[in-house]
């Protein structure tokens, strides 16, 4: 639709034209901020914790579970020098062999979420789905934080 | 021939002075726009329409994503 857009002001005697082609689609999961009837509602990217606990691939549980809790976490996730999102830790992971790498004991690809997703939709996902923990990640894979049932939840059934 | 722009090139050339113009239908507009864009759907893109829009300066245009 935008290139259209773009060719059609420059028939009309604009000169100079840009088109961002990645749109409001790239805008909104870089979670940046918007106007309009929806831009005060909560989404997941406000929601989400940041301080949620990170750690390596090749760091050795035992140690990872003992910084986790040591934080007030029962879950972690696992992210690269550029918080690129490989596993999640929840309880139940945390819970194995101290002695096992994180890469060994992580729940890997889980399944991330877009900062501009407003609460209520997450809320209705999470529920039914079971999911306690949800990472939330930019377009390009990059943590934004760990969104938690209860938070989303809470925030939803206050706005609806 | 329209040129393409990223993320951080739109946000330096709307700081310099860039018109930010959002092309989907007004009702995807009024739920959420880039701050400081106009609403000037695809089918409005015509030089009556165009006429809220300053030829001498540039012209970003955006629609949801490359489709």
């Amino acid at each position: 639709m935008s290139p259209r857009a773009a060719w059609r002001l420059e028939s009309l005697g604009f000169t100079e034209v840009y088109d961002y082609t990645a749109g409001k689609l790239d805008w909104l999961a870089a979670g940046l901020p918007t106007e309009g009837t929806n831009a005060q509602r909560p989404r997941a990217g406000s929601l989400a914790r940041k301080d949620v606990p990170t750690c390596a691939l090749d760091e050795a549980l035992g140690a990872v579970r003992d910084r986790v809790r040591g934080q007030g976490w029962d879950a972690a996730v696992v992210v690269n020098e550029e918080r690129i999102v490989f596993g999640l830790l929840r309880a139940k992971e945390l819970a194995g062999d101290g002695e096992r790498l994180i890469s060994q004991a992580m729940r890997p690809g889980p399944s991330t979420f877009r900062p501009y997703v407003l609460a209520d939709e997450m809320a209705h996902h999470m529920v039914d789905h079971n999911l306690e923990s949800s990472p939330i990640t930019t377009s390009d894979g990059r943590l934004v934080g760990l969104l938690l049932q209860k938070d989303v939840v809470d925030v939803a059934r206050k706005s609806g | 021939m329209p040129k393409e722009i990223d993320r951080d090139g739109l946000r330096r050339m709307v700081e310099a002075g860039a018109q930010l113009v959002e092309v989907l239908p007004a009702e995807e507009y009024a739920e959420d726009h880039l701050p400081g864009a106009i609403s000037l759907p695809l089918s409005h893109v015509d030089a009556g329409g165009a006429e809220v829009l300053d030829k001498t300066r540039p012209v970003i245009v955006y629609c949801w994503d490359i489709a």
